[in-house]
Parts: structure tokens; C-alpha cells; sequence
């Protein structure tokens, strides 16, 4: 399978980054290089074969109910959140409006 | 007087211990040696003060007759992929430049309360996605080494190049890494040094930026398979905060060590021996079983039949992953915000992630979005988890008639800088060797076995079985004693 200009410019859409003339220049015979590389995998007979979703069996845990039972990852913490934000106010994160 | 950089974590912590000396004389070589080595690019930012502020609790304590810890005055590099709490940590993107974590890593903590304290953060590929450190945003690592008769500058291999490049060129004793796909291992191979990647879920992922989840794990970078015994027991255990953090006892690794195989048998995987493969990887891969027989071992042949599916799985699977992780930068809660005039929302997304991620990051961002979109996702990404399947399979099957597997770490030493960064898919063909061990979780190091007709360091991996971190140290220490790889670039910085 191979990727046109156009997916690719679509695809750069989906993930949010913009991609200018030049750079989908460069970018889709990169796509299709690696897509006709990985293409090989289609060989392999995997008809009976489970898909590997944990790659260590681990059952999976579930923390205590409780607010703040950890103090790094709990509450109370809005200042050191906001503290990288590019743009914060009045205790909230600030974008571009989005409502018209 | 003691030159402090060439002494390795146990040479300093005993020493430490012992009163020959104190950890602050040994971190200010270190920040010495890290301030004159400036023209290896292998650090974003130092922490001179960090380091020191540590030696001086280490040496209060020692003073105090309290206990000291494992890694107790010893200064370390810490791979700018780890959050740590005040000192700007970006991955090596611009995206993430000037990000200060109000919090630190789990794995950081753990070797802070060891005793260890920081030199800095260490370059690396951007978002630890590379094999040369080509694509961090901060310019490439070189590496210490040249091949004889040469300056042209090399890779230090990659994602972990500073932190091989560092410890290479004696910056520091050691470093950590982390390995996705062979970004401890390779760069650890062509740099003449040692590094393990221990059984996924062994290292807390908490605090590291992620890039494909199912494969992250952090491991140590050192001088030799001691000392990285020594680290990742500092490093390793349960973390609640990791939903697949390994709840399982620590062993006391280093103290475990022992190079006898007698009764132990070694894996030759006859996959792995490739068409046109490089004459001294060849060479110095026999050269590893005769060591290893020396040791003790039996070694045999065995198939990993799926081998040559192993790389573009990974090549579907990681980058999968990574376009979910890295969808969080949106310029909104941290790192950086390209706001063109008049833009809205989603136009502020797309210019901040087109002007915040590297070529190789957009890549592979474009490839996991597109194998996870409708319509190719089971064409693409389900029939890479089950190749993953097999891959795994296949190690389960060895491991059920060897102890361990010797195969070479790279299919080549380092290449010049440029050499290959017009090619992606050649620099992914670099972790050709790495990458099955990866997609099955197990651990795998790499020792430094000999030096080519350049002069420049090839590297030999074990691979072990689940949880079996000491049969891999074990079989990398008889390699060590055998290999008598003392070899180190010599100063040109």
C-alpha cells in the first residue's frame, strides 16, 4: 500500500501538525519507503494468532478510592500544574477563544 | 593523587566509604571534567550544584556514622528524558524546551536516596527517537571515539548517545539510559561501554517522558557489568504509580555476580547470522562463544524463526504508540505555543506541533496515525501485535532448551555523523539486533567485547530469560573478564 500526497496532507491534519509544500515533499516517498518496508509482515500466517496486548502478564491493579493518596499525583497541586503553562489566568489554563 | 574520573561506582562508593576520599572531591572532578568536555555536546544543561549539594549529605552522613546507600557519592548523568524536579527536562525537543518538572522521576528518586547526585541531563535523540542523536534538537553528541588516522566526528548511537558519549569519555561513572527498541544497548555497544535493559515493568516509568509505552524501560550505562549490577538495583522496583510496574522483590544483583557457566547453555540464534553481515561483528560474535565456553557453558544453536519481522513490527508498533503519547503537547499546559495571528484553537495545535517536533518525531507521529486510522488499523497494527506475538513466542521457545542468548548488539561500530541521516530506514536497520528482545520485554545488555581495524568498539548483547537479570549480568561478566577490554578514546576535547 502506498500513500498519495493528499493522505499524507490528510493524515498531517488528523495529527495536528502542519505540513507545508516542502515538507510534504520530503515526507511522502519517506511514508511510502517505510510503508513498502513494513509491508512485509502482510507474509507472515498469523490466522491463529492472538494479538499481544501485555507483554508480561500483569493483572491489572486498581488503586485505593481515596483523594490525594498519593501527593504528587492528587489534589491541591493547581499552581505547580499551571506553573509550565504558556499562558495561565486567574487559576486556569488560557487559549484562544473558542466560542464565537 | 586519585584522577576521581576513572574510577568506576564501586571504586567510588567504597572509597567514599572507607574515608580515602570524599564525595565532594570526586563530584568536583566530575563537574571539572563535564565543564571541559563542553565540544561532546553530550549535556543540555549541567547541575554543578546538585552534584555537590549530594557529595556533601553523602559525606555529613559518613561523618555522622549513619549508613550509606549503594550508589552513596557518586555522580551520575541522568538522560534528559527523566522529569527531575526544578532543572528544565525536554526530552531534546523544542517542544519541551524550557519545561521545569515540579516533581522527579521515580527512577531519579530512587538514586537520589541511593546517594548518587547529578552532573546533568543528558542530550539524547528527540523524544528517544533515533540511533544516533542526530535528531535531538540540541545538536548532535559526538562521540569521544575517532577511527584511527581520522577526526571526522561519530556517533555515539543513539537515543542514549549523551549518556554513552559521557561515560565513554569519562564525564562520569555512569549514566542511565532508556531502551525502546536498543537505545541502551547500541549506543553502549559503539561506544565501548556497558549498559542493561532489564525485564519491562522492572523500572517505574513514572516521570519519563514516554514514547511507546508498551516498550519504554530505563536501565543503567556504565564501565563495567558490576557496577551496572550495582545501579540497577538501585533503580528497579515496584512503583504504584507505573499501572505495569513489575511487583516483584529486588535481587541483590551485584552481590550475586558469578562468572562460572558451568551447567548453563548459550543460545546462538542462526537468524541472526544475516547476508553480507559485517567480518569483525562476525569474528568477534565466535570470539564471544569461545569466552563463553571458556566459562563453562554449552553453546548451541537455536532458531528465532521471526527474526526478520521483529524491525517493521516495531517500526508499526512504537510509532503507534508514540502518536498517542505525544498527542498531550498541544501548547496548552506546557512547553512551548506558536499562536500565529488571529488563530484558533486548533490552527494554535497544529502550528505548535509543526514548530515544536523534529523531522524524525513528525515521522513517526505520521506513520502511528496513520496504521491506527480506520481501515488499515487491523491491516497495519493487528498484524503487528501479532507478529509481536510470534517474535515473543519464538524467545519462549529457546528459552526453553538455553539459559541465555549471545548475539552481536549492532550490525556495524559508529558511522560518522551524517552519514546516514538522509535515510531513515537505513538508521533503522541499526537496531536490527536490539529490537527483538524489546518486543518481548526480556532483559539483554551489552558488553564491549573487542575494537575493529578503526580502533572503534564493538559491543556483544545477551538476552535472558523474563526476570532473569542475573543469568544476563552473569554471562556478561564472563564475557568482561575474558574480553580484557580496556580500551578508551583518547582526548581530543
Amino acid at each position: 500500500m502506498s500513500v498519495t500526497r493528499e493522505e499524507v496532507a490528510k493524515i498531517a491534519s488528523l495529527a495536528r501538525i502542519n505540513m507545508d509544500e516542502h515538507a510534504l515533499d520530503h515526507m511522502v516517498p519517506e511514508l511510502n519507503n517505510i510503508l513498502a518496508w513494513v509491508e512485509q509482515l502482510g507474509e507472515v500466517d498469523t490466522s491463529d494468532v492472538e494479538p499481544m496486548t501485555a507483554v508480561i502478564g500483569q493483572e491489572l491493579r486498581l488503586r485505593d478510592d481515596v483523594v490525594d493518596a498519593d501527593p504528587k499525583t492528587g489534589g491541591g497541586r493547581r499552581d505547580d500544574i499551571l506553573a509550565n503553562a504558556p499562558v495561565a489566568e486567574h487559576g486556569f489554563f488560557g487559549v484562544p477563544k473558542v466560542i464565537e | 593523587m586519585t584522577d576521581f574520573t576513572t574510577l568506576g561506582i564501586k571504586a567510588i562508593r567504597d572509597g567514599v566509604a572507607a574515608g580515602d576520599f570524599t564525595a565532594r572531591e570526586v563530584a568536583e572532578a566530575h563537574n571539572e571534567a563535564v565543564s571541559a568536555a563542553s565540544e561532546l555536546n553530550a549535556f543540555i544543561v549541567t547541575t554543578p550544584d546538585h552534584a555537590l549539594a549530594a557529595a556533601d549529605r553523602v559525606d555529613a552522613a559518613r561523618a555522622a556514622g549513619e549508613e550509606l546507600g549503594p550508589m552513596a557519592g557518586v555522580p551520575i548523568g541522568m538522560k534528559d528524558l527523566f522529569a527531575t524536579n526544578g532543572v528544565q527536562s525536554t526530552a531534546a525537543s523544542h517542544i519541551l524546551e524550557g519545561f521545569t518538572p515540579p516533581y522527579e522521576s521515580t527512577v531519579s528518586q530512587k538514586l537520589w536516596d541511593a546517594g548518587a547526585g547529578m552532573l546533568g541531563k543528558l542530550n539524547m535523540d528527540q523524544f528517544a527517537m533515533g540511533s544516533s542523536n542526530e535528531t535531538s534538537h540540541f545538536g548532535a553528541v559526538k562521540s569521544p571515539w575517532r577511527k584511527e588516522g581520522s577526526n571526522a566526528a561519530l556517533t555515539p548511537g543513539g537515543s542514549s548517545g549523551g549518556s554513552s558519549a559521557a561515560v565513554a569519555a569519562r564525564l562520569c561513572p555512569a549514566a542511565t539510559g532508556t531502551d525502546t527498541g536498543g537505545s541502551i544497548r547500541q549506543p553502549a555497544a559503539i561506544t565501548g561501554i556497558t549498559g542493561i535493559k532489564p525485564t519491562y515493568g522492572r523500572c517505574s516509568r513514572w516521570g519519563i517522558v514516554a514514547f511507546a509505552s508498551s516498550l519504554d524501560q530505563a536501565g543503567p550505562m556504565a564501565r563495567n557489568v558490576e557496577d551496572c549490577a550495582i545501579m540497577l538495583g538501585a533503580m528497579a522496583g515496584f512503583d504504584p504509580k507505573d499501572s505495569t510496574s513489575l511487583d516483584a522483590p529486588v535481587p541483590d544483583w551485584a552481590a550475586s555476580l558469578d562468572a562460572n557457566l558451568e551447567g548453563k547453555t548459550v543460545g546462538i540464534p542462526r537468524e541472526y547470522r544475516m547476508d553480507g553481515m559485517d567480518a569483525e561483528i562476525e569474528a568477534s560474535w565466535e570470539q564471544g562463544k569461545e569466552w563463553l565456553r571458556d566459562a563453562g557453558a554449552k553453546v548451541v544453536d537455536v532458531s528465532l524463526p521471526h527474526t526478520k519481522y521483529a524491525l517493521p513490527a516495531y517500526y508499526i508498533i512504537a510509532p503507534a504508540e508514540a502518536s498517542s503519547n505525544l498527542a498531550r503537547y498541544d501548547g496548552v499546559r506546557y512547553g512551548l505555543r506558536d499562536l500565529p495571528e488571529g488563530a484558533g484553537l486548533q490552527d494554535m495545535y497544529a502550528a505548535t506541533r509543526s514548530a515544536g517536533f523534529g523531522d524524525e518525531v513528525k515521522r513517526r507521529i505520521l506513520i502511528g496515525t496513520y496504521v491506527l486510522s480506520a481501515g488499515f488499523y487491523d491491516a497495519y497494527y493487528t498484524q503487528a501485535q501479532k507478529v509481536r506475538t510470534l517474535v515473543q513466542k519464538d524467545f519462549t521457545d529457546a528459552f526453553g532448551e538455553v539459559d541465555v542468548i549471545l548475539a552481536p548488539t549492532t550490525p556495524n561500530a559508529a558511522f560518522a555523523l551524517g552519514e546516514m541521516s538522509d535515510d531513515p530506514l537505513a538508521m533503522y536497520l541499526n537496531d536490527v539486533f536490539s529490537v527483538p528482545a524489546s518486543l518481548a520485554g526480556l532483559p539483554a545488555m551489552s558488553v564491549p567485547a573487542t575494537l575493529n581495524k578503526d580502533g572503534l568498539p564493538l559491543g556483544l548483547q545477551l538476552v535472558g530469560k523474563p526476570m532473569d537479570e542475573q543469568g544476563v549480568l552473569n554471562a556478561g561478566l564472563a564475557i568482561e573478564q575474558r574480553a580484557g577490554f580496556t580500551a578508551q578514546p583518547e582526548k581530543w576535547w
